[in-house]
């Protein structure tokens, strides 16, 4: 539980952070780790529409540049802990989740091509277990949240370097058809 | 690490095999709970082998396999032995071209022009059509040096199933050579990934096939992914992980009659199912409690039990071939590391490898003195082979992607994934390092291999 309360502070803080820094585009830390506004569009993206009567100032996922619009969280290599820079995007479903509890949504967890393929497939289940561990200290509830983690048997990209790996290292936040 | 001398390298490509019509399927019956988007269809087959013999074609036993006389079905099935053989690190075949004389019969053969050739071992045939569309060959195996045969055999056979009666004869030549049961007649299951043009176009096919490459079935074909095939011990079924339902099941399915069974669909991961070695048992990783652990089901009244209880991951069991342990992938250590724990789940696992700072998806040998596995150093991921006794690491493979690797039954070679020119292949290689293949599968990537027992379900 502490664990959980630090989590909880350093999202607060970070998410401060962040939120004072800038507008638009995130700062990316190291080569390995994609431009969140770039790539946030990615192709292998699907989610509907979520329903009338959403909260949250009418913002809603399927708004191209609204608030939930960014949904893929990017992760360095063989580690499912989420970067600061990605708290915000967090945060914001989480808010959204949280302030419309008849909502749920998809974690779903992936890993680069390297190494073997079922521990990519746990590693990659660790990652949107993070993700949800985060939204759930925003008030998120548990059985709003689903996990799925296809390891490296779905890339984003097909490349076979530091780029598209780090593409690949990622948990996409979709919501599912109702 | 043991590196292939260029100076020593002897390249013969060979570029054996192509193939193209459609085989029929007997086993494609589907049962009504499977969704259209999953189907179970044949396939132009074309496969195409490439064996690049690196190193040690000189220590090989010296063998002669003469093309067999009389009518065939449809390719020379001496060409398919002499082919099998020369897969193998063992042998060293005597090119065709090089062959001064091509008996068929026993009365024909001249033992003085064979040992000029300096050949020890001599293999002939012949073929006869016996009517009602059946064929019958006559083998015979000769120990060139004394001048005795050592071995004989009569088959009978379908056109249909010409290859694989040739490959049963390289097994029968194995046998008698090297002392150890050949593998020629078994088969590979493996996954294959066409792309399309979009990643929700990508189709997942579970494939079965000769371990030439020849003869590829399609066992379930899905929009979503497919992992982890594994052979039941008997060779008649494959368990395997599939996706189809947007989340991870394990399926345990029937060949000959196309059946299957869901056998877990917990919340979580369903994955890395692998067989106990007497096919009662199914360990696999869950992680139903929060994080993924190893259980073992009991498939009769598919009770689990639980081995690991760790807040890491745990998974990819696979069973020591007497059934008491299992080795498993763990980051309790903080990066992906392999441990051995019991069976019986009683014991704290123990830690194992302690050289790189990546290695997982083990495999035990089949006589259980290795261990195979993903060895990453640096980013650069390739097949390791540990003995047991000293804890020993050998680097085996050249690659830098490297993943999956399964035995033969015999324990003589590694079947693993690789990546060449950027395209997933498998590739196979001899234990001592000495022979390396690779399988190429057309019509996209090909992954996650898993090599049938001795005994394996045919289609004829």
């Amino acid at each position: 539980m502490k664990f959980l309360q630090t989590c909880g502070v350093l999202l607060a803080a970070a998410i401060f952070a962040v939120g004072c820094s800038s507008s638009g585009r995130m700062k990316t830390h190291g080569s390995d780790i994609p431009d969140i506004g770039k790539y946030s569009d990615g192709p292998s993206v699907n989610y509907q529409a979520a329903g009338a009567g959403i909260q949250n100032g009418g913002t809603s996922p399927n708004e191209p540049n609204g608030l939930l619009s960014k949904r893929i969280i990017y992760f360095v290599y063989d580690s499912s802990e989420v970067q600061p820079e990605y708290l915000s995007v967090i945060n914001n479903h989480a808010n959204y989740l949280a302030s419309n509890k008849g909502l749920s949504v998809i974690l779903e967890g992936h890993g680069d091509e390297r190494g073997s393929p079922e521990y990519n497939v746990a590693l990659g289940e660790q990652r949107a277990r993070s993700v949800a561990k985060l939204m759930k200290l925003q008030g998120v509830a548990d059985s709003q949240i689903q996990l799925v983690s296809y390891g490296e048997e779905k890339p984003a990209v097909t490349g076979h370097d530091e780029n598209a790996w780090g593409q690949n290292r990622r948990v996409e936040i979709t919501y599912p058809e109702r | 690490m043991k590196t292939l001398d260029k100076s020593h390298e002897q390249r013969m490509k060979i570029n054996y095999f192509k193939l193209n019509h459609t085989l029929p399927l007997p086993f494609v019956g589907l049962t009504a709970l499977v969704c259209t988007w999953i189907m179970m269809v044949s396939v132009p087959a074309h496969a195409e082998l490439t064996v690049e013999v690196t190193l040690g074609v000189e220590s090989g036993i010296p063998i002669a396999i003469v093309p067999f006389g009389g009518k065939q079905p449809s390719e020379n099935l001496g060409s398919i032995v002499a082919a099998d053989l020369a897969r193998s690190s063992r042998f060293k075949v005597l090119p065709e071209a090089q062959m001064l004389e091509r008996p068929s019969t026993p009365e024909q053969v001249q033992f003085a022009t064979w040992k000029a050739l300096g050949q020890d071992n001599l293999a002939i045939g012949q073929v006869r059509d016996i009517g009602t569309g059946r064929y019958e060959v006559q083998f015979q195996l000769f120990d060139v040096v004394r001048g005795s045969q050592q071995a004989s055999s009569t088959l009978s056979f379908t056109a249909d199933e010409s290859r694989r009666i040739a490959h049963r004869i390289a097994d029968i030549i194995y046998k008698q050579l090297t002392g150890e049961n050949g593998v020629f007649a078994t088969r590979v299951a493996y996954v294959t990934v066409a792309a399309g043009d979009t990643p929700k176009d990508r189709r997942y096919i579970l494939q079965i096939a000769d371990t030439d490459g020849f003869n590829p079935q399609n066992v379930i074909k899905s929009r979503e992914p497919i992992m982890s095939p594994a052979w039941s011990p008997d060779g008649k079924k494959l368990a395997y992980v599939s996706f189809e339902s947007k989340r991870s099941a394990i399926f345990i399915q029937t060949l000959a009659s196309g059946d299957r069974e869901k056998v877990s669909d917990l919340p979580g991961i369903n994955g890395a199912p692998a067989w106990s070695p007497d096919g009662a048992q199914l360990a696999m990783t869950l992680s139903k409690d929060g994080n993924p652990e190893i259980y073992v089901m009991n498939l009769a009244n598919r009770s689990l039990r639980r081995i690991t209880d760790h807040f890491a991951i745990d998974t990819e069991p696979a069973w020591s071939p007497d059934g008491s342990q299992l080795v498993f992938t763990s980051d309790r250590g903080g990066k992906p590391q392999l441990y051995i724990v019991s069976s019986a789940g009683e014991s704290q696992p123990e830690r194992i490898t302690h050289e790189g700072d990546y290695n997982a998806g083990a495999a035990f040998s089949p006589n259980g003195k290795s261990l195979a596995m993903v060895h990453g150093n640096d980013g650069i991921y390739r097949i390791a082979l540990m003995d047991l006794a000293n804890k020993q690491l050998r680097v085996l493979t050249p690659g830098s992607l490297d993943e999956s690797p399964v035995f033969a039954p015999n324990g003589s070679m590694i079947l693993y994934a690789s990546r060449n020119a950027g395209k997933a292949q498998l590739s196979a290689i001899s234990i001592d390092g000495k022979v390396r293949g690779s399988l190429r599968i057309e019509g996209g990537e090909v992954h996650e291999p898993a090599w049938s027992p001795f005994s394996v379900f045919n289609v004829h």
